[in-house]
Parts: C-alpha cells; structure tokens; sequence
C-alpha cells in the first residue's frame, strides 16, 4: 500500500507501455494513410475515421490512467459481476441493439456504436483468473474443465446468437491459458487435429481422407502393434476421426444454402462470394507490391484507392505492407512479438495466480487476434473480420484492449504489495 | 507448479513460430515474388490514348475541304455494370437484345474491367437520349471521338476516306493500335503522317470502381497528343464542283494542273460518289454498295484509267519530229484522205491539203503526223535500225512523264502504257516490224495508254515549252505553306523551247478555226488539241486537251468522256467551259453550259448513239 501512494506510475512495467504506445502509434499512422484524401487533411477533422481514432486514442490513455490509479485487488473483485454484467449486455444487445452489416451486436450511442462482444473478451480473462485462482482448483479435474468450459463457451454462444463469429472464435484462444494452468497437452494437440480434420472434410473428398487416415493407421499399426493399449487407442482414433468426417460431411450437406455459403468463404473455397476470395487477393496484391521499403507514407494506391476493402480496420495490416514494405511489416511483427514475450515474462514474475493467468488470457487474446489478423491479409488463415489489437480503427476494440491490457499493467505494478 | 512452468517455453515457442512462418510468408510476397506489383499496377493503372485531332483540308483559296466532327462511342467497363433494364437499354441505342448480349459477351472476353468499345460512332440523336439515361446503366460511358466530315461533297477520289486499321498494318507499323484510324485513300492515306499528328498517352490512376484519381506521379510519363498539320490543297473547290456537274451523268475525267507550278487544280472522275458516305457506322455499307455498282464509282478514272490519247498524240510527235529534224514549221506532207503510203491508211478527213505543221495540228491531220512518225524512226542517216528509232523516239515520249508513274502525291497512280521495243520483238519477231508496222502510234492509237492526269501533264509541258513539274494535289502542308521540295523540282522534256511555238500556233489555230472551236472565248487565247481516242469496246471516247492563256498560261487541262464520240462533241465543250470557269469565274455560253450540264452519256452503245444523234 505504502508504494502505491508514491504515485500511479511507480512500478510500471515502461517496457509494456512503450510497446502499446507504438503501436497505438503506427496505427493511427496508417489509419490516416489508408482514409487520407486531399479535402481533409487536418488530423483532428472528426469527420474522418483518423479524427475519430484520435479521440479512442486519447480517450483510451485516460482510462488507463483510470485503471493504474485505481486499487489492484479491486480487479479480481470485480471479476464476477463484471462478467455477468457483460453477459446481461451480450443478451440485451440482441434485442435492443442496432443491426450493422448483418450482426445484431452494437448499441448505437449517437454518433458512437458500442460492441459489448468486445469487453466480453477481457470480463472473460478475468473471470477465468479468478476461477482458476480459487485454492484447491486443478485443471486436471473434470469439474475444473467442465466449469472453465462453462466460463468460455457462454459467451462463444451469445456472441454467435449477435452473428460475430469472428470475435466469437477469439475465445478458443483461452485453451492456451488452460494448457499453461495444467490441461493435458493433448487437448491442446487434440484440438489442433480436429481443427485441422475439420476443415479437410470440408475441403478434400471424404473418401480421399479416408484413404490417407486407414493408411496412416495401418503405418502406425506396424509400429506399435507390441502395445496392446496403443493399439486400442489407434482404434479410437480412427473411430473418432471417421465420425467427424462424416458427421461434418453431413452436417455440411444438411445446411441450410446460406450457411453452407458462409463455411465456404471461410474456407476459401468459393472464391467471390461476399467477395471474401477477392477480398484476400486484393490484399496480397497491396501488400505484395510494398516489396521491400515501401512506396512511403500515403504513397500507396491498393489502399488509399479502395482496391482492399475494410482497410482501416480489419485489413490495416495491408497499408503497411504497401506504404512501409517488407521492413514496415517486419517490425510490426516483432513488436508485436516482442510484446507477447514481455507478456509471457510479467506472467511468469506474478506472486498472485490470479494475475499471472489473467497474464495468460491477455497475451491468448491478443496472440489470436494478431494470427488470424495478419493471417487472412497473407493469406495464411481464413477471412474472419476481427481487428488487429491497438492498429485497426474502432473504438470499442482499441477500448477494450487498452482495458485489458493496462488492467494486466496495473497488477504487475502491484504485484509486491500482493501478500505483503 | 514446476512441470508447469516450463510450459511457457511452449507456448513462447509457439508465438514464435508463427512469427517466423509470417515473416517468411511476408518476405515472399513482398521481396521474392513480383507478380503482385503487376497486379498492383493493373489494378491501379490505366493507359489512356489520347487521339489528336486530324489535320484539317483546305483548297486553294482557303475554303474548307475536310473537317473532323465529334461522334460518341459507347464505352463499357464489364465489371462496374449492375443489373439495368435490358430492353430501355437497347431501345434507347437502337439494337437488339441479341445484339446486346453478344457484344457484352465480347467487351467481357476482351477484359472485365477495362474499358472496351460497345457501339460506335452514336448517331446525334442516340448519344442525346442516352445521355440522359446513362446514370441508369451503370458501367457504360461515352467517350468523344472524331469522324471526317467533307463540307463540300466534291473530290471523293482525291480526298479519300479513313477507317480502321487493319490487323496488317497494325502488325507491320506499332504505331497503330486497334481501333486506331487511319487514311485508306487519296490525301487520307498518301498525307497520314501529316494528317494524323502524334498521339498522346496519359497515365492514370483509378481507384477499385475505375474512377480517375489523378495522373500518374504527376504526368511526368504522360505524352500530349499533337495535332495533325493542316494542309492546303492546290485543288480549286468552285473548279472541281463545276468539273464534277459538267460531268454528271457521264463516264469520263477532267483533270486540270496551273502549268507554272504543277498544282492540280481539279481532278474530277465520274461517276464519284459522296465522301460522306465513306464515313463513321454507315462506311461498310456504303462501301458494298458502291463496290457492287457496275458504273464503277470507285475507280479513280483521272489516275487509272488507261484511254489512247488519240489525235492530241500528234503534238508530241509533231515537236519530236521538229527536235529530230525530220519536219519544221514550213515542212508540208500530202494527204489524200489518208495516209498515201500505206495505200491511204489511217484514213484523214478532207481538208485543204498538203498542209504545213500548225496547219496539220489544227485541222488534225493524220497523214501529216504519218509522215512525221517515218522520218523520225526511219531515219537512216542518224539510226541505223528502225528498233534504234524507235527506242530514240521513246525516250522523248517518256521525258513527257507518261509510260512510267509520275510519282504525284495521290495514290493508286498508274503508269500508263509506251510499248517497249520488246513487246514489239515480241509481237512481231525480231526484225518483223518497222515504221508502217506501227504506224498507229503516230495518231496516238494503237497500243498506247495514257491517264487523263498524264495527258492534262503533257498540256503542262507544252504549255512551259519544255518542261513540267510533277503534278501535285498538296500545296501546302502545315505552317510551312509549302509542298514537298519534289514538287518544286522542274523537269525537263528532251524538247528544246524553240520548237513549241509551231504546234503551240496549230493548237490556237484547232481552237480559233479548226477542230476545237466550240471551246473559243473572246479575249482569252485558248490553244487545244481534239482527240477521238478509238475504242475497241464501243462508241469512241471524246477527248480534248488545252491550255489557257497562250502567253503565261494558268490552266492547262485534259477532258475525257467515254464513248463522247469525236471531241468536239464533249469533251471540246466542256474543257472551254472549265477554262473559262477558271479564269473568269462566269460564263459566257449559257446554252452551251446547259447542254453539258443536262446532257447524258451513258456507257451502253446504243443509248450514246442516240445522245450524239440529238445534236
């Protein structure tokens, strides 16, 4: 206590803070070069996105002096009502909220719109901390993976009901939190599998795979056919694997036309639909022609000419690729890397395990995001419409995760007070 | 807790390995791989031609001949079109839905987001009701382009048309492009490289729905386009509109050139058609039409069409002989109603006779001439063999420009025709021919063939006494106001001056008291020449050469109307109504002018006997 009153800024990870900043930073930088036209160049103009990015900029450094400034047991205090606070909001945006390019998930404030499925992200973290905090709580208990499943599929389902699927999916991430608290390695395996499976049921002709799978286990039969209990569970696999592509084939081949439509531009299957195919192609092309250094800053014309679509937001990584080239997204890389390392660190130096596991749900979140983010713009991950965490424009989402992660900034600050 | 912390290696390990395969992939796309800066470029570039204007025509004395008119092409870019009211659409443009569907399909295979031609050339009428609908299509645009326009709808032969070019040349010259226009005839094509100017090329940069978004780094590549060179014509438009009605409703050619400098003042060929047929969307049309038509309007008759010059011949052999020394003014030849010594073959008129060499020009006689053309090719003292004549004799005939091209500045010019001593060694057999063998060629028969420009050249030579210059359509060309300096070269005939003045009296005297009279004006000394250019085929063509004033001539001319019968018939009349009309610009012979002008020759035997017999 007697080191908190020294000042709001004392023990502040700096490291963490210069990250955000730069972020933040490079962000607005191409916000601006990605809506910049000759009309409007003063950058407070509020009639442009980088006028308003610069309120959520600024707004967003006041709540995390809000945040530093205020008492670090508070946030394990508030964990549960918060999150039962944004599950109210998650239910009652679908009937009160203002329907946006197909998803009924954000309540419209004036001349703002508010998506709450965005601070569900960091109530969920902090939920999870909590719970898994708690003495006596082992993840190697079914009770403790069925209740931490509770935690993190609640709001996977009500963000769905909203038609987010996108951020919906960004709460897969916190599988990472639980392998680090004790899950089975083979989850974090067996999920990867069935990922992977799934989507080349959808993608390869069912026989084909079959054909490759009983190969497989007739290689791996050979092997281990000496145990009799690796045998049973090679059995089991193929038991599982074969269902699941069965079961996805026939699911797929019993949905309704429109859904079937939405798995396969997620898959890229189809190329035009929604534009998704032409979306990817129009952002390899903007971030391709940056080549190394760049055309320079607002020289780019993929991106200031509307060939990439959702450039200020979703797709912001494709400005820097073509106004800063390959050394622009370099660095944006290894910042972002670096960030998540410094992450890892400060989790790792936690004395409460609510602060380190909250720690881990941080970085999980941020980590997704930056995957399929800067994945779909290179085309190594399917187009699912969620931002890039402290670059692309939005309020709510530079909000959130300026919350989430300063929250994260306020508990290593306080982390020696804890147990004091 | 501690097997579980090493988990964070893990999980580190895995932030890592996805940063390392992202910046791989990055490196890939960004450095390795090109194909996305082409991508970039043919997303963000657009090549735009732009077309200068052609050079515009005048005549002589500055009225405009040829002019370029806007037309409005239908442009399409495939992939900006919405849905559109199909039938609006093609009612509006006048096409059918068939039509639509095929050219959409085109302008797709050609490419779907760049711009592609849909309909050309949009009448006044379609481009202003369209106009106002164009918001409703969506993805189609107008784009400006010109089209040739002759104000005057005179000298269709001489002025030419344009069109597209074809894939040939387009292969042979990378300066055309498809869809590129380019001059296919008369001044169109011989002057293109003049008339066509420079075509500019702008860059521009458009955004994702092909909406201009300024110029490339600002131009720096851009081209402008540079204007054609106007051009003056030696052509005189009042002259060449009379020549054309003189000769409407005949076949036939007047040709008229200023002696002092070559300049072809008119250059008429009937029947002509409209140049504005020739022009935009109704071009191929009309082009069959005129192609199919046995009249054969197509054919420049000025510049191909072969005739025998007939009894105007005879001045070229007369003054050959005088170069030659076989004959002089005051060298008498018998005639008795024909040429005594083949037995009075070729046949002769009566007249007064024996006759000296202005005498034998103006009444035109043909034994006279017979007598001319022996005692040059046969002349033993000076060539030993008649093939050694011969080929002296055709030399002279040659420096008059005909039997070999001219090298004029209008296209499809044909050389005419001079036997050679080979055809004739051929024909006959080596040594199987002499003077009587070809006596023909002395009344301008037999094998000869000459185009009425030649022949109305030939005036020009004896109007210079001696020389001419090639005969041109050009006179100036852009600022310079001059022609091409090969114009300006004089070229000289193997006829010395001094001899000009005999044939140039007996051509005063055809036209005073002989053969030409019907071409007589007072106060201006016309000196001509008839002709009854025989022909196989049907009724004699009627062919009358001239120039005017005798002293510092300003018009020298050559008419020829195809089965005319004798030239006094037709071709005397007109050529002293395009004389007079030249000089004086009125005319003196009303009745005369209204018989040329409503009289009719047609090509058919019988109907031209009928004509003639009128009279």
């Amino acid at each position: 206590m007697r080191k908190s009153q020294r000042g709001i800024f004392s023990n502040i990870d700096w490291i963490t803070v210069i990250f955000y900043l730069l972020l933040v930073g490079m962000g607005w930088i191409n916000i601006y070069a990605s809506v910049y036209n000759e009309e409007h160049q003063l950058i407070t103009d509020l009639s442009q996105k980088y006028g308003k990015q610069m309120i959520w900029i600024v707004t967003s450094i006041l709540l995390a002096t809000v945040i530093l400034i205020i008492d670090g047991n508070f946030y394990a205090a508030i964990a549960w009502p918060l999150w039962i606070i944004v599950l109210i909001s998650l239910v009652a945006v679908l009937f009160f909220g203002t329907e946006i390019s197909g998803s009924k998930s954000w309540f419209k404030i004036g001349e703002f719109s508010v998506q709450p499925a965005e601070f569900a992200k960091f109530a969920t973290a902090m939920v999870l901390a909590k719970y898994l905090s708690q003495l006596g709580i082992k993840m190697t208990d079914t009770k403790t993976k069925i209740i931490s499943t509770i935690i993190i599929i609640t709001p996977i389902i009500l963000i769905l009901l909203e038609n987010e699927t996108g951020v919906a999916l960004v709460f897969i991430s916190f599988i990472l939190v639980l392998y680090r608290e004790g899950l089975s390695g083979n989850f974090l395996l067996f999920g990867m599998l069935m990922l992977v499976l799934f989507m080349l049921a959808l993608l390869v002709d069912k026989l084909i795979l079959l054909i490759v799978l009983f190969s497989l286990s007739v290689i791996l039969f050979l092997f281990m056919r000496k145990s009799r209990q690796n045998i049973f569970l090679l059995i089991g696999m193929i038991v599982v694997c074969s269902s699941v592509i069965y079961g996805v084939d026939y699911a797929y081949n019993h949905l309704q036309p429109h859904q079937r439509k939405r798995i396969d531009v997620f898959l890229g299957k189809e190329a035009d639909i929604k534009k998704a195919g032409y979306n990817v192609n129009q952002s390899l092309i903007a971030i391709g022609s940056g080549g190394i250094y760049g055309k320079g800053f607002l020289n780019g014309t993929q991106t200031k000419y509307d060939f990439v679509p959702e450039q200020s937001t979703d797709f912001i990584f494709c400005t820097v690729g073509e106004e800063w080239g390959f050394v622009g997204t370099a660095t944006v890389i290894l910042v972002f890397i670096l960030l998540f390392l410094r992450i890892l660190f400060l989790a790792e130096r936690q004395r409460s395990q609510f602060s380190r596991i909250y720690a881990y749900g941080v970085v999980s979140i941020l980590f997704f995001h930056l995957m399929i983010n800067i994945g779909m713009t290179i085309g190594l991950a399917p187009v699912i419409g969620i931002p890039l965490p402290f670059f692309s424009y939005g309020g709510s989402s530079l909000w959130s995760f300026t919350i989430l992660l300063f929250i994260l900034v306020k508990l290593d600050a306080y982390r020696l007070d804890i147990l004091r | 807790m501690n097997a579980l912390t090493g988990r964070r290696y893990v999980i580190a390990g895995i932030f890592i390995a996805v940063g390392i395969i992202y910046l791989l992939r990055l490196f890939y796309i960004q450095v390795i791989n090109d194909t996305y800066k082409l991508s970039a470029e043919n997303n963000v570039l657009r090549y735009v031609t732009e077309y200068p204007a052609r050079g515009l025509v005048y005549d002589r004395y500055g009225e405009l001949l040829v002019y370029n008119e806007v037309a409005y092409d239908l442009m399409v870019t495939p992939r900006q079109v919405k849905e559109l009211d199909t039938a609006d659409f093609c009612r509006t443009v006048g096409i059918t839905k068939e039509q639509f569907i095929k050219k959409y399909k085109q302008a797709r295979a050609y490419s779907p987001y760049k711009e592609s031609v849909f309909e050309k050339q949009l009448s006044k009428e379609t481009y202003a009701a369209l106009q106002e609908k164009l918001y409703k299509f969506q993805g189609f645009f107008v784009q400006s382009r010109t089209l040739r326009k002759y104000p005057q709808e005179i000298a269709a032969h001489t002025l030419g048309y344009v069109g597209e070019v074809s894939e040939a040349i387009i292969k042979k010259n990378p300066y055309y492009k498809m869809g590129d226009y380019i001059g296919i005839s008369g001044i169109e094509k011989s002057y293109e490289k003049e008339l066509r100017g420079r075509k500019g090329l702008k860059i521009m940069m458009v955004d994702v729905f092909n909406r201009p978004k300024g110029r490339f780094k600002d131009g720096i590549y851009d081209t402008l386009a540079i204007s054609g060179l106007n051009l003056v014509s030696s052509l005189s438009a009042k002259l060449q509109k009379y020549g054309e009605l003189l000769l409407q409703n005949k076949t036939g050619s007047i040709v008229a050139i200023e002696p002092s400098s070559g300049e072809i003042l008119a250059c008429v060929s009937s029947p002509s058609y409209n140049p504005n047929l020739l022009v935009g969307r109704e071009r191929t049309k009309n082009y069959g039409k005129l192609f199919v038509d046995n009249r054969l309007p197509l054919f420049n008759r000025a510049l191909m069409a072969y005739y025998p010059p007939g009894s105007t011949f005879k001045l070229i052999n007369g003054l050959i002989g005088e170069q030659e020394q076989v004959t002089s003014r005051e060298t008498r030849y018998p005639c008795a109603r024909g040429y005594p010594v083949m037995g009075g073959k070729p046949k002769c008129h009566p007249h007064p006779s024996p006759m000296d060499l202005p005498g034998a020009v103006s009444t035109s006689c043909n034994s006279y001439f017979c007598y001319v053309f022996r005692s040059i090719i046969d002349n033993k003292k000076k060539y030993p063999s008649v093939v050694d004549g011969y080929n002296a004799w055709r030399e002279y005939v040659l420096s008059f420009g005909i039997g070999k091209k001219i090298h004029t500045d209008l296209p499809q010019e044909l050389p005419g025709n001079v036997p050679t001593q080979q055809y004739y060694d051929k024909y006959f057999g080596v040594n199987g021919w002499k003077s009587s063998t070809i006596v023909s060629l002395s009344i301008g028969q037999g094998e000869l063939g000459v185009t009425p420009l030649q022949m109305a050249n030939i005036m020009c030579s004896i109007a210079n006494r001696g020389f001419y210059y090639t005969p041109h359509i050009i006179k100036g060309i852009g600022e310079s106001k001059q022609p091409h300096p090969e114009y300006k070269i004089k070229h000289q005939t193997k006829i010395d001056a001094r001899y000009f003045d005999p044939i140039i009296d007996g051509m005063q005297g055809a036209v005073d008291h002989g053969t030409s009279t019907a071409a007589k004006l007072k106060d201006i000394v016309i000196c001509g020449k008839t002709g009854t250019a025989q022909n196989p085929h049907g009724k004699d063509h009627s062919v009358f050469v001239a120039f005017a004033p005798r002293d510092n001539p300003k018009i020298a001319i050559a008419v020829m109307v195809e089965n005319g019968g004798w030239g006094a018939s037709w071709a005397v009349p007109i050529g002293g109504l395009m004389i007079e009309k030249y000089l004086r610009d009125s005319i003196s012979k009303p009745e005369m002018e209204k018989r040329m002008l409503e009289g009719v020759v047609l090509s058919t035997e019988n109907k031209s006997k009928k004509e003639t017999d009128k009279k």
